[in-house]
């Protein structure tokens, strides 16, 4: 059976990603207050919260990319708070921006490929066309020139390719049509099914709701709630209140 | 006896071929500048002073150590990249948070440092660099005289910036490159030691300007001033190209040169000065230059 779990007493829902006591700064303004978030492994775990809240910048503090953190954020075990920059993405974190990031001077193939191999296990390129089979046949085409839905497959696509375990992904339904949204959750899913540890920032709690496992709602800075997605309807009230929608 | 407009075809083509090597060295100059630009964000005025510098360590290999001109070629280039990993590690590394002007006028201050120096042990004479044997001579196309070691120049140049480009529009590494152009920050996120990737295009960047040097030691003698004369049109060249444009470097780099060619035939008077008309045009018309991208 090749998809048999590892036989061992330790517990099959281990952290993978532990964040405490995360403060972030950009420059003189302080950003966050003392994040406090776990993801084990396997799981679909959202940041919801209102423009500014922070769940970017958790985001981009987990990559090492804000001006200072203080606190921990530890993956498997290890500590990325003073570990140099590029060798975070190297443990096995893929990380998918907001803004999605395509290359206007790379290809479509290149940008596909342009995120380097950071562990076996990565899909192929195949399975990946599998998975987004809009931009199969598209390699030459400038990447800025996708559409936007397509360029934000792209961007999920290319970290796929890495081995990358935990995928950061930042907002993934930004402006894109519904039919779109619909084939990024799919897409999602799917990934979910492979194994795949996802951390996913969402202003878009309904689309969140059909594919997280656990939601953390952020404020101002930090944390201020968890929600387990069965206990979500039973907390619809408190969450509008959250979001203001 | 022919003539073209009025000119006799000795003549033009002998300016023309004096405007393709000219061209051929602000080709290479304007090429390093470019990269170096577009991934450093600093306009490098040190790059006369390192093509000088290139030119003066195939001198001085061939004086004091008897190495001739095809080591020197493979050797000077090394020296100026390993000169300008220094620079770029514990000098120009730590403007970069700050406006370009700071590395503007760092690199600026490091020419003239650099020129000094020279000028110092040198004078401002000039040491001749004789052509190697193996190029010595010239072919008689029949319409002009070709001597071979300009010839040679103008093919070596041609391939160096063809293969530049090769490297940067067609590889793994040169989209590396061109992706940390646009975003640094992201390559980084993915894994990648964008830092050292910035060190080694300077590096590069700099030993094209010292091959430069080399290739123009045979043909211009070797002194502490040949690169401050040709810079401020190479800039010129940079500006009308296109800031951080590799291709636009390198055919305005060419065209250039025919072009300043073909003035000191049809209008002598205008030569020194035509790059700089065409630069004050183009700037009024399309201010990111002819092939530059607005940012």
């Amino acid at each position: 059976m090749p998809d048999a779990q590892p036989i061992q007493s330790t517990p099959t829902r281990t952290a993978m990603l532990e964040i405490s006591d995360l403060q972030a700064f950009y420059g003189e303004s302080h950003v966050l207050h003392g994040v406090n978030i776990d993801v084990r492994q396997g799981e679909v775990v959202t940041l919801l919260g209102r423009n500014g809240a922070g769940k970017t910048t958790t985001m981009r503090s987990i990559m090492g990319i804000v001006g200072r953190r203080t606190g921990s954020i530890r993956f498997q075990g290890q500590e990325l708070i003073g570990m140099a920059q590029h060798r975070i993405p190297r443990l096995g974190i893929g990380y998918v921006p907001e803004e999605r990031g395509i290359f206007a001077s790379l290809s479509v193939d290149e940008n596909l490929m342009l995120p380097p191999v950071v562990k076996d296990g990565g899909m192929t390129v195949q399975q990946i066309y599998e998975l987004f089979p809009n931009l199969q046949g598209r390699g030459s085409t400038q990447g800025t020139r996708l559409s936007g839905g397509e360029q934000q497959m792209l961007a999920i696509a290319r970290i796929l390719r890495t081995g990358a375990d935990l995928i950061l992904l930042d907002e993934p339904t930004e402006g894109l049509a519904p039919v779109i949204i619909e084939q990024i959750g799919v897409a999602v899913r799917k990934l979910k099914q492979r194994g795949f540890t996802i951390l996913l920032v969402e202003q878009n709690f309904r689309f969140a709701a059909t594919i997280a496992d656990r939601h953390y709602v952020m404020e101002e800075g930090h944390v201020v709630d968890m929600i387990p997605n069965d206990q979500l309807a039973a907390n619809m009230e408190k969450l509008h209140e959250y979001l203001g929608v | 006896m022919s003539t073209i407009f009025g000119i006799p075809p000795q003549a033009l083509f002998g300016q023309l071929l004096l405007g393709l090597i000219n061209g051929s060295f602000y080709a290479l100059l304007s090429l390093g500048l470019a990269v170096i630009f577009g991934m450093l964000n600093v306009i490098n005025f040190a790059h006369g002073a390192l093509y000088m510098l290139g030119a003066f360590v195939a001198w001085l290999l061939l004086t004091m150590a008897g190495v001739g001109y095809w080591w020197a070629l493979l050797l000077a280039p090394l020296v100026v990249g390993a000169f300008g990993v220094i620079l770029e590690k514990t000098l120009l590394s730590r403007l970069y948070k700050l406006d370009h002007l700071y590395g503007l006028l760092l690199t600026f201050g490091l020419a003239l440092i650099v020129e000094g120096i020279f000028r110092h042990f040198y004078g401002v004479s000039g040491q001749p660099y004789p052509i190697p044997d193996l190029l010595r001579g010239g072919q008689n196309l029949g319409f002009m005289f070709l001597p071979n070691y300009r010839g040679w120049v103008v093919v070596a140049s041609l391939i160096v910036c063809l293969a530049t480009w090769y490297a940067i529009e067609r590889t793994k590494l040169g989209a590396y490159l061109r992706a940390a152009t646009e975003n640094p920050v992201l390559v980084q996120a993915f894994g990648i030691n964008v830092p050292v990737m910035i060190t080694a295009t300077y590096g590069f960047g700099v030993a094209l300007a010292g091959l430069a040097g080399v290739l123009a030691a045979p043909i211009y003698q070797v002194s502490p001033l040949m690169g401050s004369n040709l810079i401020i049109v190479v800039f010129a060249v940079v500006v009308i190209g296109g800031m951080g444009s590799i291709l636009g470097a390198v055919l305005t780099g060419y065209g250039l040169g025919l072009l300043e060619g073909l003035t000191k035939v049809f209008y002598p008077e205008a030569s020194n000065i035509v790059v700089f008309v065409i630069m004050a045009v183009v700037l009024l018309i399309k201010p990111a230059g002819l092939f530059g991208r607005e940012r």
